[in-house]
């Protein structure tokens, strides 16, 4: 496989809380191929976005990057300065906002606000940028007319659409995505997802994409992050995670969706509620609401195990490896 | 924790539900709002919808954004009043309760649970006021020691245990999950009849979500409640709901039992809404180009409200709003396309 266009290694977001600080983020380590879909799914409050903001070098103060580093394309962008970063920016990598139905500025045409971030990244000619303005829209199905419409007058689902164009006005190599769906019905969600898909494979960039629906992304993601309580506990192959999770974690989320077609179960979610981060329980974070809990679990934190093609979080797993040597 | 196997044994006792008539009904409900001004247009929020609630059920009422679900469920708790059309509660026309008391009265059998368990408790009081407050306003024939053993009670019931421990909390000390249920809490404290659960785990996590819909039908298994689970996903109708409502434009398209209407839907929209479910399960299957437009409900007109995206559309869709007929028995749909054609009166 080719280099990885973005390697995350150890990094750990803090935000100082009156009872010391919060680890939001502990030593995650991930690694993204050009092209590749990969999803990072978890709860709340487990630090899904604050990796994203990490990543994407957006973290608003009081949360500070406590170490580790960012490399992508072999820059390590912890070490780049805010005006090296913003030649970066959109033009290598582009954002997509949870919010980004309301990231438009409702005062500017569609029109105005593509043209700004073109011309910060130095392109001057008008004439360009109306053309690309127009290929990017029609790229996600909206008809161009709406270059010169108001956030406003357009839907829910074609703001989404249109925040979409605008973080590909530039062509980058990467597109992270914050829960871009979540505020939409569900038939504009799918829509949506399939159009990322489509451009994705067409135009072939990478996307990191958040979402706490783990059904969302199964179709779509080539690989998948679970994250819980600011760790990853498992990660590998989407197909492989949905059709034998490794982690006790991951069977409880997706013994938690209610099929729409299959035999129906009587199904029991996870009791208990995800752990208060400054707080944290000693051991593996999951274990006062797991199944499977053994006695060490709460005793000493577990390493992130291979089990088949995943990577798991948890000590039924380093068993596993140790009976096969 | 018990499961809620009469949620999963769907349609067993149905007939011993339907014994003793509706408990809730809407009669050709509807709800227009003028947007605009004095001149402005109409918006049409529900138009003409016929909904029964019996004793001892879950009736989902699903829908997208702009289908009239949470108008629906604010007639009910009479928020609004309606435009037109009425609501019966045990027989009795909502609009005969002028009185202060009355509506108290109502409120308290028919009570409702929001959304957004973040917002609809307040911040600065513990759960055990938030919980007294109601009893006092309801009930206020119980004492103070009365009102707190009623609120431990109702704590209890919905397992937020021990529920004496639960009083002296605060919002903020709980989570999303646990404050949901405080709101299920709330609504129980008054002995309702009916309860009108508008979203109530949109906002939670997915690992909770099941949690709070165990609990709604092992209340109506256990106290005899009636839910209207308001919802836009069709997968947790499932799992809970022994009828199926289906609204799209503030219209009913679909309704039936909840079995039948997913394995069987009739109405193009309600197949586009089962078609956009993500099932991890199943292969992966996009046939569809619809872009989830939202749909047109200003002076919408006659018509069939879904023909600007439908599939199978004939030119009497634009002429003609589709009334809902059988399709089987207990399953109505309202299509000109996919439902048996209308006979001339006879």
């Amino acid at each position: 496989m080719a280099d990885p266009i973005l390697e995350v290694r150890d990094i750990r977001v803090e935000y100082p809380t009156p009872d010391g600080p919060a680890r939001a983020v502990d030593r995650v380590s991930l690694a993204v191929h050009p092209g590749e879909f990969l999803g990072i799914v978890g709860e709340s409050g487990c630090g899904k976005s604050t990796l994203l903001f990490a990543i994407t070098q957006l973290l608003i103060p009081p949360a500070r990057l406590a170490g580790g580093a960012i490399l992508f394309k072999g820059q390590n962008l912890v070490q780049l300065s805010e005006g090296a970063l913003r030649a970066v920016r959109w033009r290598d990598y582009s954002v997509v906002m949870q919010s980004a139905m309301n990231a438009l500025n409702p005062v500017k045409t569609v029109a105005a606000q593509y043209a700004d971030a073109m011309r910060g990244h130095g392109h001057a000619d008008r004439v360009a940028i109306r053309a690309r303005s127009r290929e990017v829209l029609s790229l996600v199905g909206i008809d161009p007319v709406h270059l010169d419409s108001f956030p406003h007058q357009l839907s829910g689902g074609m703001r989404q659409r249109v925040m979409i164009a605008m973080a590909l006005l530039l062509s980058p190599e990467l597109i992270v995505m914050d829960e871009p769906t979540s505020a939409l019905d569900v038939v504009a969600q799918r829509s949506l997802m399939a159009q990322i898909k489509t451009l994705q494979r067409s135009l072939g960039f990478a996307v990191i994409f958040v979402t706490h629906d783990m059904s969302l992304v199964g179709h779509f993601s080539d690989r998948l992050a679970v994250m819980y309580a600011g760790i990853i506990v498992e990660i590998g192959p989407t197909r492989r995670i949905f059709d034998s999770p490794g982690h006790p974690y991951t069977q409880g989320l997706l013994e938690s969706f209610p099929s729409v077609y299959g035999p129906k179960i009587p199904l029991k979610g996870i009791p208990g509620s995800p752990p208060n981060m400054v707080m944290l329980p000693t051991g593996c974070r999951f274990h006062p609401r797991c199944a499977k809990v053994m006695e060490r679990c709460s005793i000493d934190p577990p390493g992130l195990y291979e089990a088949e093609e995943t990577s798991v979080r948890c000590f039924l797993h380093e068993a596993a490896v140790v009976g096969r040597a | 924790m018990r499961l809620p196997l009469s949620a999963v044994r769907e349609g067993e006792d149905a007939e011993s539900r339907n014994q003793g008539g509706a408990l809730l009904e809407a009669v050709s409900l509807t709800r227009h709002f003028r947007i605009g001004g004095l001149f402005g247009r109409m918006l049409h929020a529900v138009d003409d919808v016929d909904l029964t609630l019996n004793a001892r059920e879950i009736v989902a009422l699903v829908g997208e954004s702009g289908s009239g679900k949470s108008t629906v469920a604010r007639l009910f708790a009479m928020v609004f009043r309606p435009t037109a059309g009425d609501i019966r509660f045990r027989g009795r026309s909502l609009s005969k309760i002028r009185s202060r008391r009355d509506i108290l009265a109502y409120r308290g059998q028919v009570p409702m649970v929001f959304q957004d368990p973040f917002s609809s408790l307040n911040p600065v009081h513990t759960i055990g006021y938030a919980l007294d407050r109601g009893l006092k306003l309801h009930r206020p024939s119980l004492s103070r020691g009365e009102r707190e053993a009623e609120a431990v009670r109702v704590l209890d019931s919905v397992e937020l245990s021990p529920g004496r421990r639960m009083l002296g909390r605060y919002p903020h000390e709980l989570s999303g999950g646990q404050r949901q249920r405080v709101g299920f809490a709330r609504a129980l404290s008054c002995h309702p009849r009916v309860v009108l659960a508008d979203e109530p785990v949109s906002m939670l996590d997915v690992s909770i979500r099941i949690g709070l819909l165990n609990l709604m039908a092992q209340l109506c298994e256990m106290e005899g409640l009636s839910f209207l689970y308001i919802t836009h996903d069709i997968a947790s109708a499932r799992y809970v709901a022994h009828r199926v409502v289906v609204m799209y434009a503030g219209q009913v398209v679909e309704r039936g039992p909840t079995e039948e209407v997913l394995h069987r839907p009739v109405h193009p929209y309600t197949r586009l809404l089962l078609s956009a479910v993500p099932d991890p399960r199943a292969e992966l299957n996009i046939t569809s180009t619809d872009l989830g437009e939202p749909p047109r409900v200003v002076e919408p007109g006659e018509g069939c409200r879904f023909r600007w995206r439908c599939p199978l559309a004939v030119s009497i869709c634009a002429q003609l709003t589709p009334k809902l007929r059988p399709a089987s028995p207990g399953h109505d749909g309202a299509c000109h396309v996919t439902v048996g054609q209308t006979r001339p009166a006879a």
